[in-house]
Protein backbone atom coordinates (compact mmCIF):
# COMPACT_ATOMS: atom_id res chain seq x y z
CA UNK A 1 0.00 0.00 0.00
CA UNK A 2 1.06 3.23 -0.53
CA UNK A 3 -0.54 6.20 1.54
CA UNK A 4 0.46 10.21 1.64
CA UNK A 5 -1.68 13.12 3.02
CA UNK A 6 -2.76 14.73 -0.49
CA UNK A 7 -2.94 11.92 -3.32
CA UNK A 8 -3.27 13.86 -7.09
CA UNK A 9 -4.34 12.02 -9.79
CA UNK A 10 -2.82 13.03 -12.69
CA UNK A 11 0.18 14.21 -13.84
CA UNK A 12 -0.59 17.57 -16.61
CA UNK A 13 -0.33 21.23 -15.65
CA UNK A 14 -3.42 20.90 -12.87
CA UNK A 15 -2.09 17.89 -11.01
CA UNK A 16 1.36 19.03 -10.99
CA UNK A 17 0.29 22.31 -10.05
CA UNK A 18 -2.14 20.92 -7.27
CA UNK A 19 1.03 18.66 -6.13
CA UNK A 20 3.67 20.90 -5.97
CA UNK A 21 1.25 23.55 -4.08
CA UNK A 22 -0.10 20.66 -1.51
CA UNK A 23 3.60 19.80 -1.05
CA UNK A 24 4.81 23.03 -0.23
CA UNK A 25 3.13 23.21 3.06
CA UNK A 26 4.77 20.20 4.30
CA UNK A 27 2.31 17.41 3.58
CA UNK A 28 3.31 14.48 2.06
CA UNK A 29 2.14 14.16 -1.59
CA UNK A 30 1.71 11.27 -4.05
CA UNK A 31 1.47 12.10 -7.31
CA UNK A 32 -0.35 9.01 -9.86
CA UNK A 33 -0.64 9.08 -13.74
CA UNK A 34 -0.95 6.19 -16.43
CA UNK A 35 1.65 7.51 -18.64
CA UNK A 36 5.63 6.69 -17.48
CA UNK A 37 6.47 10.86 -17.42
CA UNK A 38 4.86 13.62 -15.72
CA UNK A 39 2.98 16.67 -17.98
CA UNK A 40 -0.11 15.09 -19.36
CA UNK A 41 -0.94 15.48 -23.18
CA UNK A 42 -0.37 19.31 -23.64
CA UNK A 43 3.14 19.01 -22.35
CA UNK A 44 4.58 15.31 -22.88
CA UNK A 45 7.83 15.66 -24.60
CA UNK A 46 8.02 18.80 -24.75
CA UNK A 47 10.73 21.53 -23.71
CA UNK A 48 8.31 24.00 -22.56
CA UNK A 49 9.91 26.29 -19.48
CA UNK A 50 6.44 26.42 -17.72
CA UNK A 51 6.48 22.71 -17.71
CA UNK A 52 10.31 22.34 -16.93
CA UNK A 53 9.65 24.93 -14.02
CA UNK A 54 6.68 22.61 -11.94
CA UNK A 55 8.67 19.35 -12.93
CA UNK A 56 11.64 21.09 -11.25
CA UNK A 57 9.29 21.88 -8.16
CA UNK A 58 7.83 18.56 -8.21
CA UNK A 59 11.17 17.32 -7.50
CA UNK A 60 12.42 19.75 -4.96
CA UNK A 61 9.20 19.55 -2.98
CA UNK A 62 9.85 15.56 -2.84
CA UNK A 63 6.24 14.90 -4.25
CA UNK A 64 6.54 11.13 -4.64
CA UNK A 65 5.17 9.87 -7.70
CA UNK A 66 3.74 6.43 -9.37
CA UNK A 67 3.86 6.43 -13.12
CA UNK A 68 2.11 3.71 -15.43
CA UNK A 69 -0.36 3.51 -12.84
CA UNK A 70 -4.02 3.66 -13.74
CA UNK A 71 -6.45 4.08 -11.20
CA UNK A 72 -9.53 1.40 -11.11
CA UNK A 73 -11.57 1.62 -8.49
CA UNK A 74 -12.10 3.79 -5.17
CA UNK A 75 -12.85 2.86 -1.57
CA UNK A 76 -14.15 4.89 0.67
CA UNK A 77 -13.47 7.52 1.57
CA UNK A 78 -10.13 8.41 -0.07
CA UNK A 79 -8.57 5.14 -0.95
CA UNK A 80 -8.30 3.61 -4.75
CA UNK A 81 -7.19 0.89 -6.17
CA UNK A 82 -5.00 1.15 -9.12
CA UNK A 83 -2.66 -0.96 -11.96
CA UNK A 84 1.04 -0.74 -12.18
CA UNK A 85 1.33 -2.35 -15.20
CA UNK A 86 0.25 -6.04 -14.45
CA UNK A 87 0.76 -5.30 -10.32
CA UNK A 88 -2.32 -4.86 -8.29
CA UNK A 89 -1.78 -1.37 -6.49
CA UNK A 90 -3.81 0.38 -3.15
CA UNK A 91 -3.53 3.58 -2.76
CA UNK A 92 -4.25 5.84 0.11
CA UNK A 93 -4.99 9.45 0.99
CA UNK A 94 -4.71 10.69 4.57
CA UNK A 95 -6.24 14.06 3.85
CA UNK A 96 -7.37 14.76 0.55
CA UNK A 97 -7.72 13.41 -3.16
CA UNK A 98 -7.00 16.04 -5.92
CA UNK A 99 -8.49 14.24 -9.41
CA UNK A 100 -6.79 16.11 -12.37
CA UNK A 101 -7.71 13.25 -14.90
CA UNK A 102 -8.21 16.10 -17.82
CA UNK A 103 -10.17 15.82 -20.60
CA UNK A 104 -9.97 13.17 -23.94
CA UNK A 105 -11.44 14.01 -27.59
CA UNK A 106 -14.91 13.89 -28.87
CA UNK A 107 -15.14 11.83 -31.64
CA UNK A 108 -17.93 11.71 -34.14
CA UNK A 109 -18.46 8.83 -36.62
CA UNK A 110 -18.50 9.10 -39.57
CA UNK A 111 -18.04 6.15 -42.72
CA UNK A 112 -14.51 5.16 -42.97
CA UNK A 113 -13.68 6.65 -39.22
CA UNK A 114 -12.45 3.17 -38.41
CA UNK A 115 -9.68 3.23 -41.28
CA UNK A 116 -6.43 2.68 -40.05
CA UNK A 117 -4.32 6.14 -40.00
CA UNK A 118 -7.73 8.08 -39.60
CA UNK A 119 -6.73 9.39 -35.83
CA UNK A 120 -7.73 12.15 -33.55
CA UNK A 121 -6.53 15.71 -33.64
CA UNK A 122 -5.09 15.26 -30.14
CA UNK A 123 -4.23 11.96 -31.42
CA UNK A 124 -2.02 12.46 -34.00
CA UNK A 125 -0.24 15.31 -31.57
CA UNK A 126 0.07 12.34 -29.27
CA UNK A 127 1.18 10.41 -31.43
CA UNK A 128 4.00 12.72 -33.28
CA UNK A 129 4.96 13.49 -29.64
CA UNK A 130 5.33 9.55 -29.00
CA UNK A 131 7.77 9.27 -32.10
CA UNK A 132 5.29 8.65 -34.82
CA UNK A 133 7.34 9.26 -38.41
CA UNK A 134 5.28 11.14 -40.97
CA UNK A 135 7.98 12.53 -43.24
CA UNK A 136 6.97 12.61 -46.68
CA UNK A 137 3.21 12.02 -45.84
CA UNK A 138 0.09 13.72 -47.02
CA UNK A 139 -2.11 14.70 -44.44
CA UNK A 140 -5.39 16.37 -43.72
CA UNK A 141 -6.49 18.00 -40.48
CA UNK A 142 -10.14 18.40 -39.63
CA UNK A 143 -12.49 19.34 -36.83
CA UNK A 144 -12.47 22.26 -34.93
CA UNK A 145 -11.33 24.62 -32.56
CA UNK A 146 -7.67 26.58 -32.26
CA UNK A 147 -6.27 23.25 -31.64
CA UNK A 148 -5.74 22.25 -35.63
CA UNK A 149 -3.52 25.05 -35.83
CA UNK A 150 -0.39 23.51 -33.65
CA UNK A 151 -1.26 19.84 -34.83
CA UNK A 152 -1.18 20.69 -38.41
CA UNK A 153 1.99 23.11 -37.35
CA UNK A 154 3.14 20.17 -35.49
CA UNK A 155 2.99 17.93 -38.62
CA UNK A 156 4.02 20.28 -41.15
CA UNK A 157 7.61 20.34 -38.61
CA UNK A 158 7.72 16.86 -38.67
CA UNK A 159 7.73 16.84 -42.89
CA UNK A 160 4.39 15.87 -43.65
CA UNK A 161 2.63 17.30 -46.37
CA UNK A 162 -0.70 18.99 -44.70
CA UNK A 163 -3.09 19.39 -48.12
CA UNK A 164 -5.98 20.88 -45.68
CA UNK A 165 -6.79 22.34 -42.73
CA UNK A 166 -10.79 21.56 -42.69
CA UNK A 167 -12.93 23.97 -39.86
CA UNK A 168 -16.56 23.07 -39.32
CA UNK A 169 -16.97 26.74 -37.92
CA UNK A 170 -18.20 29.25 -40.24
CA UNK A 171 -16.36 31.49 -41.20
CA UNK A 172 -17.89 34.24 -39.55
CA UNK A 173 -17.54 32.58 -36.11
CA UNK A 174 -13.95 32.42 -36.62
CA UNK A 175 -13.16 35.39 -37.70
CA UNK A 176 -14.80 37.06 -35.06
CA UNK A 177 -13.04 34.87 -32.63
CA UNK A 178 -9.74 35.32 -34.23
CA UNK A 179 -10.45 39.36 -34.02
CA UNK A 180 -10.82 39.05 -29.99
CA UNK A 181 -7.06 37.51 -29.60
CA UNK A 182 -5.72 40.98 -29.38
CA UNK A 183 -6.91 40.66 -25.93
CA UNK A 184 -4.76 37.79 -25.24
CA UNK A 185 -0.95 39.02 -27.49
CA UNK A 186 0.57 35.50 -26.56
CA UNK A 187 -2.10 33.35 -28.20
CA UNK A 188 -2.42 35.94 -31.01
CA UNK A 189 1.27 35.51 -31.86
CA UNK A 190 0.90 32.02 -31.01
CA UNK A 191 -1.69 31.60 -33.53
CA UNK A 192 -0.05 33.87 -36.67
CA UNK A 193 3.18 31.27 -35.60
CA UNK A 194 1.12 27.88 -36.03
CA UNK A 195 -0.67 29.70 -39.33
CA UNK A 196 2.79 30.58 -40.71
CA UNK A 197 4.45 27.51 -40.45
CA UNK A 198 1.67 25.64 -42.86
CA UNK A 199 0.99 29.23 -45.02
CA UNK A 200 0.57 27.51 -48.68
CA UNK A 201 -1.49 24.88 -46.97
CA UNK A 202 -5.74 26.21 -47.08
CA UNK A 203 -7.33 26.70 -44.30
CA UNK A 204 -11.01 25.84 -45.06
CA UNK A 205 -14.16 26.87 -43.03
CA UNK A 206 -17.37 26.28 -42.69
CA UNK A 207 -16.52 22.70 -44.30
CA UNK A 208 -16.28 18.80 -42.31
CA UNK A 209 -15.48 15.48 -43.24
CA UNK A 210 -18.12 13.49 -44.33
CA UNK A 211 -16.71 10.27 -45.92
CA UNK A 212 -12.85 8.60 -45.54
CA UNK A 213 -11.98 6.07 -48.09
CA UNK A 214 -9.11 3.49 -48.22
CA UNK A 215 -7.91 -0.15 -48.83
CA UNK A 216 -6.41 -1.17 -45.43
CA UNK A 217 -5.28 2.55 -44.99
CA UNK A 218 -7.04 6.18 -45.35
CA UNK A 219 -7.03 7.40 -48.99
CA UNK A 220 -8.65 9.78 -49.49
CA UNK A 221 -11.49 11.80 -46.97
CA UNK A 222 -14.26 13.88 -48.81
CA UNK A 223 -15.02 16.86 -47.52
CA UNK A 224 -17.96 18.80 -47.42
CA UNK A 225 -19.87 22.77 -47.04
CA UNK A 226 -23.16 21.55 -47.12
CA UNK A 227 -23.39 22.46 -50.84
CA UNK A 228 -20.76 20.49 -52.41
CA UNK A 229 -18.07 18.09 -51.87
CA UNK A 230 -14.43 17.77 -52.87
CA UNK A 231 -12.05 14.89 -52.42
CA UNK A 232 -8.58 15.52 -51.33
CA UNK A 233 -6.20 12.50 -51.33
CA UNK A 234 -4.21 11.72 -47.53
CA UNK A 235 -2.68 9.06 -46.13
CA UNK A 236 -3.01 10.76 -42.61
CA UNK A 237 -6.74 11.94 -41.52
CA UNK A 238 -6.78 13.64 -38.19
CA UNK A 239 -10.36 14.30 -36.70
CA UNK A 240 -11.73 15.07 -33.77
CA UNK A 241 -14.68 17.84 -32.05
CA UNK A 242 -12.92 19.28 -29.14
CA UNK A 243 -12.44 17.96 -25.95
CA UNK A 244 -14.51 16.55 -23.28
CA UNK A 245 -13.88 16.05 -19.42
CA UNK A 246 -12.42 12.48 -18.50
CA UNK A 247 -15.24 12.31 -15.68
CA UNK A 248 -14.82 8.51 -15.29
CA UNK A 249 -12.76 8.33 -11.74
CA UNK A 250 -14.84 11.42 -9.87
CA UNK A 251 -17.89 9.75 -10.62
CA UNK A 252 -16.66 6.66 -8.89
CA UNK A 253 -15.91 8.66 -6.14
CA UNK A 254 -19.43 10.19 -6.17
CA UNK A 255 -19.09 13.32 -7.46
CA UNK A 256 -21.67 15.29 -8.87
CA UNK A 257 -21.87 16.44 -12.50
CA UNK A 258 -23.14 18.83 -14.29
CA UNK A 259 -22.97 18.94 -18.23
CA UNK A 260 -20.39 16.36 -17.91
CA UNK A 261 -17.81 18.39 -16.16
CA UNK A 262 -17.42 17.81 -12.45
CA UNK A 263 -19.31 20.51 -10.55
CA UNK A 264 -16.44 22.38 -8.13
CA UNK A 265 -16.89 25.21 -5.80
CA UNK A 266 -14.48 28.41 -5.82
CA UNK A 267 -12.51 26.09 -4.08
CA UNK A 268 -12.18 23.60 -6.66
CA UNK A 269 -13.96 20.82 -4.13
CA UNK A 270 -16.58 19.09 -5.53
CA UNK A 271 -19.90 17.68 -3.55
CA UNK A 272 -17.61 14.71 -1.84
CA UNK A 273 -16.23 16.07 0.96
CA UNK A 274 -12.27 15.55 0.79
CA UNK A 275 -12.25 15.30 -3.11
CA UNK A 276 -11.28 18.11 -5.28
CA UNK A 277 -11.21 18.23 -8.93
CA UNK A 278 -8.94 20.44 -10.89
CA UNK A 279 -7.80 21.38 -14.55
CA UNK A 280 -10.20 20.05 -17.64
CA UNK A 281 -11.87 17.31 -15.87
CA UNK A 282 -13.98 20.07 -14.41
CA UNK A 283 -14.34 22.13 -17.61
CA UNK A 284 -12.79 22.62 -20.04
CA UNK A 285 -10.62 26.02 -20.00
CA UNK A 286 -7.23 25.39 -21.34
CA UNK A 287 -3.60 24.87 -19.70
CA UNK A 288 -3.54 28.19 -18.30
CA UNK A 289 -6.92 27.61 -16.14
CA UNK A 290 -5.62 24.35 -15.03
CA UNK A 291 -2.47 25.76 -13.41
CA UNK A 292 -4.26 28.02 -11.90
CA UNK A 293 -6.95 25.92 -10.65
CA UNK A 294 -4.53 22.97 -9.28
CA UNK A 295 -2.95 25.50 -7.93
CA UNK A 296 -5.98 26.42 -5.45
CA UNK A 297 -6.84 22.69 -5.43
CA UNK A 298 -3.36 22.45 -3.29
CA UNK A 299 -3.88 25.25 -1.06
CA UNK A 300 -7.40 24.41 -0.22
CA UNK A 301 -6.73 20.71 0.17
CA UNK A 302 -3.98 21.43 2.50
CA UNK A 303 -6.40 24.00 4.49
CA UNK A 304 -4.28 27.41 3.12
CA UNK A 305 -8.14 29.16 2.38
CA UNK A 306 -7.33 32.27 2.52
CA UNK A 307 -4.39 31.86 -0.52
CA UNK A 308 -6.46 30.11 -2.42
CA UNK A 309 -9.39 32.43 -2.40
CA UNK A 310 -6.75 34.95 -3.46
CA UNK A 311 -6.20 32.98 -6.85
CA UNK A 312 -10.21 32.67 -7.61
CA UNK A 313 -10.19 36.33 -9.42
CA UNK A 314 -7.32 35.01 -11.43
CA UNK A 315 -9.15 31.46 -12.49
CA UNK A 316 -12.75 33.29 -13.58
CA UNK A 317 -10.77 35.62 -15.89
CA UNK A 318 -10.16 32.23 -18.02
CA UNK A 319 -13.74 31.59 -18.00
CA UNK A 320 -14.07 34.29 -20.37
CA UNK A 321 -11.90 33.03 -22.95
CA UNK A 322 -13.47 29.23 -22.78
CA UNK A 323 -17.00 30.89 -22.96
CA UNK A 324 -15.58 32.73 -26.28
CA UNK A 325 -14.15 29.54 -27.47
CA UNK A 326 -17.25 27.20 -27.19
CA UNK A 327 -19.43 30.13 -28.53
CA UNK A 328 -17.08 30.10 -31.67
CA UNK A 329 -16.91 26.32 -32.31
CA UNK A 330 -20.15 25.17 -31.44
CA UNK A 331 -20.44 21.99 -33.21
CA UNK A 332 -22.87 22.52 -36.28
CA UNK A 333 -26.14 20.16 -36.26
CA UNK A 334 -25.26 18.41 -39.57
CA UNK A 335 -22.26 16.78 -37.97
CA UNK A 336 -25.19 14.30 -36.37
CA UNK A 337 -25.98 13.41 -39.52
CA UNK A 338 -22.87 12.02 -41.28
CA UNK A 339 -22.88 8.64 -39.28
CA UNK A 340 -24.79 6.38 -41.77
CA UNK A 341 -26.58 3.04 -40.72
CA UNK A 342 -23.91 1.04 -41.60
CA UNK A 343 -21.08 3.12 -39.58
CA UNK A 344 -19.85 1.79 -37.18
CA UNK A 345 -20.27 4.07 -34.14
CA UNK A 346 -18.80 1.30 -31.15
CA UNK A 347 -15.50 0.50 -32.05
CA UNK A 348 -14.36 -1.82 -29.64
CA UNK A 349 -18.01 -4.27 -30.08
CA UNK A 350 -18.38 -3.05 -34.02
CA UNK A 351 -21.90 -1.99 -33.41
CA UNK A 352 -22.99 -0.08 -36.25
CA UNK A 353 -25.69 3.05 -36.64
CA UNK A 354 -28.72 1.09 -37.67
CA UNK A 355 -28.65 -1.39 -35.15
CA UNK A 356 -29.26 1.11 -32.43
CA UNK A 357 -31.39 3.89 -33.90
CA UNK A 358 -34.29 2.37 -32.78
CA UNK A 359 -33.19 2.93 -28.97
CA UNK A 360 -34.63 5.66 -27.05
CA UNK A 361 -31.81 5.38 -24.73
CA UNK A 362 -27.90 3.81 -24.06
CA UNK A 363 -29.07 1.31 -21.69
CA UNK A 364 -31.23 -0.06 -24.39
CA UNK A 365 -28.18 -0.06 -27.00
CA UNK A 366 -26.21 -1.98 -24.48
CA UNK A 367 -28.80 -4.27 -24.06
CA UNK A 368 -29.54 -4.88 -27.01
CA UNK A 369 -26.40 -4.38 -29.32
CA UNK A 370 -23.73 -4.26 -26.73
CA UNK A 371 -22.84 -0.57 -27.25
CA UNK A 372 -19.78 0.53 -24.74
CA UNK A 373 -19.39 -2.97 -23.32
CA UNK A 374 -16.21 -3.26 -24.99
CA UNK A 375 -12.37 -2.52 -23.12
CA UNK A 376 -12.68 1.60 -23.54
CA UNK A 377 -16.24 1.10 -22.16
CA UNK A 378 -18.01 3.90 -23.74
CA UNK A 379 -15.35 6.45 -23.57
CA UNK A 380 -15.50 6.61 -27.36
CA UNK A 381 -19.03 5.84 -28.39
CA UNK A 382 -20.74 7.67 -25.16
CA UNK A 383 -20.29 11.24 -26.25
CA UNK A 384 -20.50 10.30 -29.72
CA UNK A 385 -24.20 9.43 -29.40
CA UNK A 386 -24.54 11.96 -26.61
CA UNK A 387 -23.96 14.36 -29.73
CA UNK A 388 -26.14 12.07 -32.32
CA UNK A 389 -29.22 10.92 -29.86
CA UNK A 390 -28.78 13.28 -26.85
CA UNK A 391 -28.58 10.08 -24.55
CA UNK A 392 -27.33 10.62 -21.00
CA UNK A 393 -24.35 8.70 -19.54
CA UNK A 394 -25.10 5.93 -17.27
CA UNK A 395 -23.53 5.09 -14.17
CA UNK A 396 -19.82 3.86 -14.22
CA UNK A 397 -19.19 0.89 -12.61
CA UNK A 398 -15.55 -0.29 -11.69
CA UNK A 399 -13.18 -1.56 -12.59
CA UNK A 400 -12.56 1.60 -15.03
CA UNK A 401 -9.87 -0.43 -17.05
CA UNK A 402 -10.07 -3.89 -18.14
CA UNK A 403 -7.72 -6.10 -15.32
CA UNK A 404 -7.18 -9.58 -15.00
CA UNK A 405 -9.01 -11.82 -12.24
CA UNK A 406 -6.22 -12.28 -10.16
CA UNK A 407 -5.31 -8.30 -9.87
CA UNK A 408 -9.31 -7.97 -9.21
CA UNK A 409 -9.25 -10.82 -6.47
CA UNK A 410 -6.75 -8.91 -4.87
CA UNK A 411 -8.94 -6.04 -4.32
CA UNK A 412 -10.19 -5.51 -1.21
CA UNK A 413 -8.18 -7.90 0.61
CA UNK A 414 -5.33 -6.38 2.15
CA UNK A 415 -3.32 -9.93 2.90
CA UNK A 416 -2.60 -9.78 -0.71
CA UNK A 417 -1.57 -6.11 -1.59
CA UNK A 418 1.25 -5.72 -3.39
CA UNK A 419 3.20 -2.20 -3.35
CA UNK B 1 20.23 5.08 -28.22
CA UNK B 2 18.55 2.63 -31.62
CA UNK B 3 16.76 -0.50 -29.60
CA UNK B 4 15.62 -3.94 -30.96
CA UNK B 5 12.10 -4.75 -30.36
CA UNK B 6 10.28 -8.20 -31.97
CA UNK B 7 7.18 -7.63 -33.50
CA UNK B 8 5.05 -10.83 -34.89
CA UNK B 9 8.36 -12.75 -35.05
CA UNK B 10 10.36 -9.75 -36.74
CA UNK B 11 13.28 -7.92 -35.61
CA UNK B 12 12.80 -3.75 -36.21
CA UNK B 13 14.94 -1.44 -34.81
CA UNK B 14 13.43 1.89 -33.14
CA UNK B 15 14.77 5.19 -30.69
CA UNK B 16 14.83 3.98 -27.39
CA UNK B 17 12.41 6.79 -26.62
CA UNK B 18 9.15 5.98 -29.10
CA UNK B 19 6.20 4.66 -27.68
CA UNK B 20 5.52 1.20 -28.57
CA UNK B 21 2.70 2.43 -31.08
CA UNK B 22 4.63 4.28 -32.91
CA UNK B 23 7.41 1.74 -33.16
CA UNK B 24 4.83 -0.31 -34.97
CA UNK B 25 3.60 2.34 -37.47
CA UNK B 26 6.95 3.31 -37.89
CA UNK B 27 7.75 -0.15 -38.92
CA UNK B 28 4.84 -0.59 -41.15
CA UNK B 29 2.65 -1.72 -39.11
CA UNK B 30 -1.06 -0.57 -40.46
CA UNK B 31 -3.57 -2.99 -38.29
CA UNK B 32 -3.21 -3.47 -34.75
CA UNK B 33 -6.10 -5.82 -34.60
CA UNK B 34 -8.94 -6.89 -36.87
CA UNK B 35 -12.41 -7.34 -36.15
CA UNK B 36 -14.47 -10.12 -35.78
CA UNK B 37 -15.60 -8.86 -39.57
CA UNK B 38 -12.29 -8.55 -40.91
CA UNK B 39 -11.90 -5.42 -40.78
CA UNK B 40 -8.47 -3.64 -39.63
CA UNK B 41 -7.73 -1.05 -36.68
CA UNK B 42 -5.08 0.66 -35.44
CA UNK B 43 -4.41 3.74 -32.91
CA UNK B 44 -7.12 6.06 -32.83
CA UNK B 45 -6.83 8.42 -29.63
CA UNK B 46 -3.02 8.13 -29.32
CA UNK B 47 -3.74 8.61 -25.64
CA UNK B 48 -4.95 5.55 -23.76
CA UNK B 49 -8.65 5.83 -24.23
CA UNK B 50 -9.86 3.79 -27.32
CA UNK B 51 -7.91 0.81 -26.69
CA UNK B 52 -7.54 0.37 -30.37
CA UNK B 53 -4.01 -0.02 -30.41
CA UNK B 54 -4.11 -3.30 -27.79
CA UNK B 55 -1.05 -5.50 -28.55
CA UNK B 56 0.24 -8.16 -26.27
CA UNK B 57 3.69 -7.25 -25.28
CA UNK B 58 5.72 -10.07 -23.46
CA UNK B 59 3.47 -12.26 -23.39
CA UNK B 60 0.52 -9.56 -21.52
CA UNK B 61 -2.32 -9.42 -23.46
CA UNK B 62 -4.49 -5.71 -23.74
CA UNK B 63 -1.82 -3.35 -23.25
CA UNK B 64 -2.22 0.02 -24.87
CA UNK B 65 0.74 0.36 -27.05
CA UNK B 66 0.04 3.81 -27.01
CA UNK B 67 1.10 4.03 -23.53
CA UNK B 68 4.14 2.28 -23.46
CA UNK B 69 7.37 3.45 -24.07
CA UNK B 70 9.39 0.92 -26.44
CA UNK B 71 12.06 -0.77 -24.19
CA UNK B 72 15.30 -2.88 -25.90
CA UNK B 73 14.19 -6.64 -26.10
CA UNK B 74 10.46 -6.73 -25.97
CA UNK B 75 8.27 -9.00 -27.70
CA UNK B 76 5.02 -7.36 -29.39
CA UNK B 77 2.67 -9.47 -30.95
CA UNK B 78 -0.18 -7.21 -32.66
CA UNK B 79 -4.20 -8.63 -31.84
CA UNK B 80 -4.41 -9.95 -35.28
CA UNK B 81 -1.69 -12.13 -35.12
CA UNK B 82 -2.11 -13.81 -31.99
Amino acid sequence: MISADIVVIGAGPAGLAAAATAAQSGSSVLLVDERSAPGGQIWRGTASRAAASWLARIEAQRVRTSFETAIVDVDAPHGMYGMRGTHPLRIEAGRAVVLATGARELFLPFPGWTLPNVVGVGGAQALLKSGWNVRGRKAVVAGTGPLLLPVAAALARAGARVEAVIEQAPRHAVARFAANLWRTPRRLGEALRYRLSFARTPYITGSWVVHARGDGVVREAVVTDGASERVIGCDILCTAYGLVPAVELPLLFGCALDRERVVVDELQRTSVDGVFCAGEVAGIAGKDAAIVEGTIAGLAATGRITEAKRLVRARSAYADMAARMNEAFALRPELKQVAGDDTVVCRCEDVSLGMIVGCSALREARVLARVGMGPCQGRVCGPALRQIFGWEREGVRPPLLPVTIEALATFGDTATEQT
Amino acid sequence: MIIELTVNGRRIECDGDVSVAAALLNAGISAFRTTQTGEPRAPLCGMGTCFECRVTIDGVSGQRACLVTARDGMNIVTDDQR
